[in-house]
């Protein structure tokens, strides 16, 4: 007798037929990997998001471990710490996988966001993959701020002070939304607990819950690729697109190339420069959190600098807003802003290979500009890099401002209708 | 596309270097986790000199005795005087509120000192101190003004103080400022030149200078214990990922031939 959902592939017999018959195992072998097309042409820029998926492992598994020895109290944090990197078995090892892994993930997070902008890997039909993308950068940029502050290190302390005050810039409920998301008149113990809480439980839920979305998504689209042509429109007579390989083997093997680099790289950083030069770990994270003694020179870690040289940069109060709520509100502009890219880009074609002068011009003046952001944030202000900054920050908002136009406007060459 | 992916990662080659400004020129040392003897030397003028104020309350005397090549027994009878058990951390017994109160703030744990401020100033920190009858116990320092620390190694270095004479003049950049004429470098008056009295202490300037070296070449192991181990794992593990990447190579060069 038949059993389960006839209309699905399955394997011929065994164990494997068993699981078939109660459980999609073949069909979703087939529609993720050995029968999932995607472009021949992939560059590198295509390895940033199996990349990250690794970091994602590494995360989480380097997280656990670190969770067992890890005391989430302010009298036992800063200890626990050093306990793992001096008593536990290899704990320093994972300690450093963990925070370098942290700073590994924002990097490839960002390669993996610029291959999209430009090869307009958020144009129709994939507006929700970039959704899902931001989101999950925006929910990994939470979960990096709630793990600074676990060792509570003065950096780690004084950092999240910084950051939180923002909250407090809104008006009216400002101040009470602060001691709310504190439990606290001041960062405390309390403090701790939650960040902590959200760290190891509520963040990684749900930025796993978007990832699975996020490829789901992929998968029922189709990949971009670096020429931005939709290869489901040429098949052969199997159905299989011409221009296409399976994920399984083909894109599989040549990812591993990918992680073998990366590796290799990851490896130079958390044995030989696990600190990143003071950048991975910031040199006043090495004192306990002092809620008394301010440090001379707060800076956040380098993959929150852009916008916090944006939050700097406005300098001056406007419509009888004060000039800190101002630049709460242009620096989460400056990442709101990236969730609309799906509907600011007018242009016919997606890749960067074919669109006019006036994007690759202007998408090269957004990248040296975030750059530049990024920079000036981990330095003390002055009035000249406040300058720099105020003009970084208004160039990056005229990238997506203007994108309507100039999208539209600008000759593009035309798209070949096959991968060569 | 590949020189664009280069051309980025040069950009952001900024970020990754060393954040460095200090208003005193620090005197650069090269620590050597691997001259054992020189951080056996280095732990016994900690003990002896440091711990009786400072603690080092992440450091144990066991892992010191392994690390540094000393069988647990001599740890024991030569470097632990406060009769703790060699498994035990390296503490002391003074009351930090008291201390506060003798000190103005209470002598800070000493572990990570150098990864706090790094071994060239611990190193220049150590040297600089110089007789100053307006603080309250008579020094100064020229790295940590009006820091509540006495010299304590007054005895080996003796005594110091400021005096005035010819000093190599630096530009804003650091670098020396060379005569045109002559090709060497040119000299400023200072008043701020450091110098011990002959004779003064039980040391040489010298002997002196290799002492701290020891002693900050022991904090910089302290900081970090697993360094050496840092290394050696890490040489392994990047033959290794090198070697599987050229695999994969292999392997991916073998599937994508029959892709047209």
């Amino acid at each position: 007798m038949a059993v389960g959902n006839p209309n699905r592939a399955k394997a011929e017999s065994g164990i494997i037929r068993w699981i078939d018959d109660r459980f999609p195992l073949t069909q979703m072998w087939q529609d993720h990997m050995s029968k999932y097309y995607a472009s021949k042409n992939f560059n590198v820029w295509y390895v940033f998001g199996v990349l990250s998926l690794l970091v994602l492992v590494n995360q989480i598994l380097t997280g656990v471990w670190l969770t067992m020895s890890y005391v989430p109290t302010a009298e036992g944090a800063f200890a626990s710490v050093e306990y793992i990197m001096r008593d536990v078995e290899m704990g320093w090892i994972i300690r450093y996988m963990h925070s370098s892994g942290a700073s590994a993930f924002f990097v490839v997070v960002y390669l993996h966001m610029f291959r999209g902008l430009m090869y307009g890997s958020y144009q129709k039909p994939r507006e929700l993959i970039w959704l899902f993308g931001m989101a999950i950068y925006l929910a990994l940029m939470a979960e990096g701020f709630f793990g600074y502050l676990l060792p509570w290190g003065q950096m780690s302390y004084w950092g999240a002070q910084v950051i939180l005050s923002l909250a407090g810039a809104i008006p009216v409920v400002g101040e009470d939304l602060v001691q709310w998301i504190r439990g606290d008149f001041l960062i405390s113990g309390i403090t701790l607990n939650r960040f902590f809480s959200l760290h190891v439980i509520a963040l990684p839920i749900v930025i796993l819950a978007l990832v699975v979305l996020h490829i789901l998504a992929l998968h029922d689209v189709g990949s971009n690729n670096p020429d931005g042509i939709e290869i489901d429109q040429n098949k052969d007579e199997n159905g299989v697109p011409v221009d296409g390989v399976a994920f399984w083997p083909y894109h599989v093997v040549k990812d591993l190339v990918a992680v073998g680099v990366f590796l290799t790289v990851f490896c130079l950083v958390i044995f030989f420069f696990p600190e990143g030069g003071g950048y991975f770990i910031e040199k006043p994270n090495y004192e306990p959190a002092n809620s008394l003694k301010t440090p001379e020179h707060i800076a956040p870690v380098w993959y929150f600098t852009p916008y916090y040289s944006m939050l700097r940069a406005i300098t001056f109060p406007l419509f009888g807003l004060d000039a800190k709520f101002l630049g709460v509100v242009t620096m989460g502009g400056a990442i709101a802003i990236l969730f609309v890219m799906p509907w600011l880009d007018r242009s016919p074609v997606k890749s960067m290979r074919y669109k006019g002068w006036l994007s690759r011009a202007w998408l090269a003046i957004f990248v040296v500009s975030f750059i530049i952001l990024g920079y000036l944030g981990t330095l003390a202000t002055t009035e000249g890099r406040t300058q720099v900054a105020q003009l970084c920050t208004v160039l990056y908002f005229l990238y997506f401002i203007l994108m309507p136009f100039y999208t539209r406007i600008e000759v593009t060459k035309p798209v070949p209708t096959r991968v060569v | 596309m590949k020189k664009l992916f280069l051309l980025s990662l040069m950009m952001m080659m900024p970020m990754f270097a060393q954040a460095a400004a200090t208003g005193v020129q620090l005197d650069s040392i090269q620590v050597d986790a691997s001259d054992k003897a020189s951080l056996q030397r280095g732990m016994k003028t900690y003990v002896n000199y440091c711990l009786g104020c400072h603690t080092s309350e992440y450091q144990r005397y066991i892992r010191a005795a392994e690390d540094l090549h000393m069988p647990p027994e001599l740890v024991v009878e030569h470097l632990i005087f406060s009769g703790q058990k060699v498994g035990e951390q390296m503490t002391n017994a003074m009351d930090p509120k008291l201390a506060a109160n003798w000190f103005g703030a209470a002598p800070p744990d000493l572990t990570n000192e150098v990864n706090l401020r790094g071994a060239d100033w611990v190193y220049t920190y150590l040297r600089s101190f110089y007789a100053d009858d307006s603080r309250p116990y008579g020094v100064n320092n020229v790295v940590f003004p009006s820091v509540g620390m006495p010299n304590v190694l007054s005895e080996l270095q003796g005594v110091q103080s400021k005096a005035c004479g010819q000093v190599t003049e630096y530009d804003a950049h650091g670098a020396a400022v060379i005569d045109s004429l002559t090709g060497k470098p040119m000299t400023v008056e200072s008043c701020e030149i450091l110098s011990v009295a002959q004779g003064s202490g039980s040391m040489t300037p010298a002997e002196f200078d290799a002492t701290i070296y020891d002693l900050t070449n022991f904090m910089a192991y302290m900081s970090k214990p697993y360094k050496t181990d840092s290394q050696r794992i890490g040489m392994w593990a990047i033959l290794f990922t090198l070697l599987m990447t050229v695999v994969f190579y292999f392997l991916k060069k073998e599937f994508w031939r029959d892709v047209k």
